[in-house]
């Protein structure tokens, strides 16, 4: 039985709070559609992301009004083309890029991501083609996502790709340098990424996925802040038990919109991301809701802690709320898509130092942050290093989506507009080389806890 | 199909005949009606069911957004499921 106070709750999350599912996101398998032609590669590619997702952003948009709630995005993620595209007879896969970016505006979603390689333990020869084709492959397309997964628990960090990446979205920057090098927002790199995650710019269909599958990521970061504000003082337990009561009413709206898109589009529901993630909206803010549990300030000491109990408390509510969790699942912090963390940046209680700490308690990783123009290719691999050692390490999914932007210094900001919103130009020490631990290449070998058996 | 109507606004003559007006023309039946007015502000929130035929909901959405604005009015009609299904287990 709904009550009044139920249904007055609901709206109120929706159109006060901006509670929204994030993302409807179909993995499509592209493992058919090899071929030794390029061209006739990608015309199999074309036809099979077309004609599956041809229904996808109407059904998004019939959910949308029937139930009364936003779903943003509509995104397609498939098989990483490094993989996809292997058999090709080719030196550059830019014409897949610009076949995945054709297909996707075709049927009018929003991102489309998978250009991607799972390097972590070595390269193949598509591997390598698909890492030197990101730069132009960002620089020409408008909506495709690229990932490298370069790291992982059971296989250690592959340094010669950390090294190279660093190269990667250096010329990624200078080749989008008119667009404030808009083509690294684009570009994630991984530690353990999921295979399942809806999210972008690291969402790929893994190689152990079904052939499609429908997953959703819900958002939420204000609802939660709001759920805190009538806990002024109360202890910890309180502070937990309240998110979990949120993060489950949250993931309930996702699993609804989830059964129903794969209903409607006969495929396979996957999982439900349960990931917070914030909207450069006022309100919609991680940071925020770090705040309300009683810091001045987002990075002030006591944030990561505040972020642990945070991403926890998110998970747990989220689980019982959906039969089936996966992806990144817990509290996003990407600096340039949340208006709290980019007031901190901005008024110096947030570094990328602090941020890197967040990162072993978050959901992902470093994300979404603008340093200067003139950090050397060496400093970003150095970065990438640390937080693939941190996922490495803890077991969990961390990344690296900086965005050096030429030109720019500490003090400028740099707007990417929409989701991707406004980043003040974060400080890094780079007055340091990490020259020639870059250079030595090779593998850190796989941690003690990989050897699990 | 199960739908609840939410009608938020200042008050004035004839909002509810309005609105039920407009399910009735739709085959919607209304299965029970919550209103009061608070600090001038009418509340109403409808619950309601489709008889035979399910409704075309955005259509719907679409005139009942129309007459709203007409008279200040926010109404809002959405699919009962979301309200169980975020606070039932």
């Amino acid at each position: 039985m709904i009550t009044i106070d139920n249904i007055l709750e609901t709206n109120r999350m929706i159109t006060e709070n901006k509670l929204d599912v994030r993302t409807i996101t179909m993995g499509i398998s592209l493992r058919d559609c090899a071929h030794p032609n390029i061209e006739n590669f990608c015309r199999n590619v074309y036809d099979k992301i077309t004609k599956s997702a041809e229904f996808l952003v109407k059904t998004g948009e019939d959910i949308e009004a029937q139930y009364g709630i936003p779903i943003i995005h509509k995104r397609i993620s498939v098989t990483p083309i490094a993989i996809a595209a292997e058999a090709c007879k080719t030196d550059s896969y830019v014409p897949v890029a610009e076949t995945l970016d054709k297909a996707a505006k075709e049927v009018g979603v929003n991102f489309i991501g998978g250009f991607s390689a799972l390097v972590e333990k070595g390269f193949t020869n598509g591997d390598k083609i698909l890492i030197n084709s990101i730069p132009q492959a960002l620089a020409t397309t408008d909506v495709v996502c690229s990932s490298v997964n370069l790291g992982s628990t059971k296989a250690g960090i592959n340094m010669d790709c950390v090294r190279q990446m660093g190269e990667i979205i250096k010329r990624t920057a200078e080749l989008t340098r008119d667009q404030d090098a808009l083509g690294c927002a684009k570009l994630v790199v991984f530690a353990n990424a999921p295979g399942d995650n809806p999210f972008m710019a690291g969402a790929f269909h893994g190689v152990s996925e079904a052939e499609k599958v429908v997953s959703v990521g819900v958002s939420g970061p204000g609802v939660v802040k709001h759920a805190l504000e009538d806990l002024k003082g109360a202890d910890f337990t309180e502070v937990a038990e309240t998110i979990k009561k949120t993060a489950f009413k949250i993931t309930r709206v996702g699993q609804l919109v989830a059964r129903e898109a794969s209903r409607r589009l006969g495929v396979p529901f996957g999982i439900i991301d349960l990931s917070l993630a914030p909207t450069p909206a006022v309100g919609d803010s991680v940071a925020n809701v770090l705040e309300e549990m009683g810091l001045e300030r987002c990075g002030a000491p006591g944030t990561t802690a505040a972020l642990a109990l945070l991403n926890d408390a998110v998970k747990k509510g989220g689980l019982m709320a959906s039969s089936h969790v996966g992806g990144l699942s817990g509290a996003f912090i990407p600096v340039s898509e949340d208006q709290g963390m980019i007031e901190a940046i901005e008024c110096g209680s947030l570094s990328i130092e602090k941020l890197e700490a967040m990162t072993c308690v978050c959901s992902v990783g470093l994300d979404m942050i603008a340093v200067e123009g003139d950090t050397t290719a060496a400093t970003i691999s150095g970065i990438i290093a640390d937080e693939a050692a941190i996922g490495m390490i803890n077991n969990k999914t961390t990344a690296v989506r900086v965005i050096p932007v030429p030109g720019k210094k500490v003090g400028d900001s740099v707007e990417f507009g929409g989701l991707l919103g406004r980043c003040p130009i974060v400080k890094v020490r780079n007055n340091w080389s990490s020259e020639a631990f870059i250079a030595r290449g090779g593998r850190i070998p796989a941690p003690i806890r990989s050897l699990t058996n | 199909m199960k739908l609840v109507v939410t009608t938020v606004g200042k008050d004035r003559v004839g909002i509810i005949a309005m609105v039920s007006n407009i399910l009735a023309e739709n085959d919607i039946n209304i299965l029970s009606v919550n209103q009061n007015i608070m600090d001038g502000f009418f509340n109403m929130i409808m619950m309601a069911e489709t008889v035979g035929k399910d409704v075309n909901l955005p259509e719907l959405q679409k005139l009942l957004r129309a007459k709203g604005q007409e008279q200040e009015l926010e109404i809002k009609v959405q699919n009962q499921e979301i309200f169980n299904i975020m606070h039932n287990i």
